[in-house]
């Protein structure tokens, strides 16, 4: 394997969802080259960042306001209706 | 006892029990923040986009069909109500509001009241991590930013992430790539210990194996 195969595959690597035998390799390649060894490791802390919830941080003053919002209306609705929302398709 | 699922949670709901909806809300209020947040890059825009979600998919709980996830579905929604603010945003033109400076005032009256965060170094140093980790993703060409927020920020799955935006599985996975590797690239200028560099291989150490 070499570092731009290692690259095509790197998400599933990554993500946990890889072919046990292609993964043994994609380890072979990773303990001989450092370069890759450190991109992978970018990549697992770029998504980490992403993800970190206290980074991007719901605001508490509209968590309660939401929250409210969506009890004043499911009272004045009562059961929900079965028609399309704004976002499903046409 | 196994944690209930998201689907059983719709059903719940339907059932007429508003706290099995609210956990549902409780379970994608954040991740679905910070995609409405990168999609529209306003805290009011955002926040519009999420209570304008679930206040309809509360309303149309009855369409939701199985075949899809919660989280598809609540996305689709999300994402047409962003694109709604989008779009408006290009036709709006921006009136200043505030009367020119020491007119018309006398004592100013604090407007914004609340407790401090109880560590406001914590709360900055946050700020400017979010700010750089946003400049990263506005860098991105679009078709690579919405596959990126919708499977990394909000966590949906490759399939889900392909079912909300309408495209194939492969065209997802290879915007995703291309998405980790540019922001790995902007990130790493920025966060990378220049001591540390490494030079990217020229293939003069494959193994035996590799070579023909």
């Amino acid at each position: 394997m070499k570092c731009q195969d290692l690259l095509k595959i790197l998400n599933e690597y990554v993500d946990g969802d890889i072919d046990p035998a292609v993964c043994q390799e994609l380890e072979k390649h990773l303990a001989g080259c450092n370069p890759c060894k450190v991109v992978i490791d970018n990549i697992r802390k770029t998504v980490s960042l992403y993800k970190n919830d206290q980074v991007y941080e719901l605001p508490l003053d509209f968590k309660q306001r939401l929250h409210q919002a969506l009890q004043d209306k499911w009272k004045k609705q009562g059961s929900p209706p079965s028609d399309k929302p704004e976002g499903q398709g046409s | 006892m196994p944690p209930t699922t998201d689907n059983q949670l719709v059903q719940q709901a339907r059932a007429g029990e508003f706290q099995a909806f609210e956990l549902l809300v409780s379970r994608h209020e954040g991740p679905l923040y910070a995609a409405a947040w990168h999609l529209t890059h306003n805290h009011h825009d955002a926040q519009d986009v999420v209570q304008n979600t679930f206040l309809s998919a509360m309303e149309h709980l009855g369409s939701f069909r199985e075949e899809s996830s919660f989280a598809t579905w609540i996305t689709r929604i999300a994402l047409n109500f962003a694109l709604k603010v989008l779009r408006s945003r290009k036709q709006r033109a921006t009136v200043p509001l505030e009367a020119p400076d020491g007119e018309g005032q006398t004592v100013p009256v604090p407007e914004y009241i609340a407790d401090w965060t109880t560590d406001p170094a914590r709360t900055v140093q946050r700020r400017e991590l979010r700010a750089i980790l946003d400049e990263a993703v506005a860098q991105l060409p679009e078709g690579q930013r919405l596959v990126f927020v919708l499977r990394d920020v909000q966590g949906l799955s490759v399939r889900e992430t392909a079912q909300a935006l309408d495209l194939t599985e492969g065209n997802v996975k290879v915007r995703l790539l291309r998405a980790r590797l540019a922001l790995r690239e902007v990130l790493t200028r920025r966060f990378g210990d220049p001591a540390t560099r490494r030079q990217p291989h020229v293939h003069d150490h494959a193994s035996a194996e590799d070579k023909t």
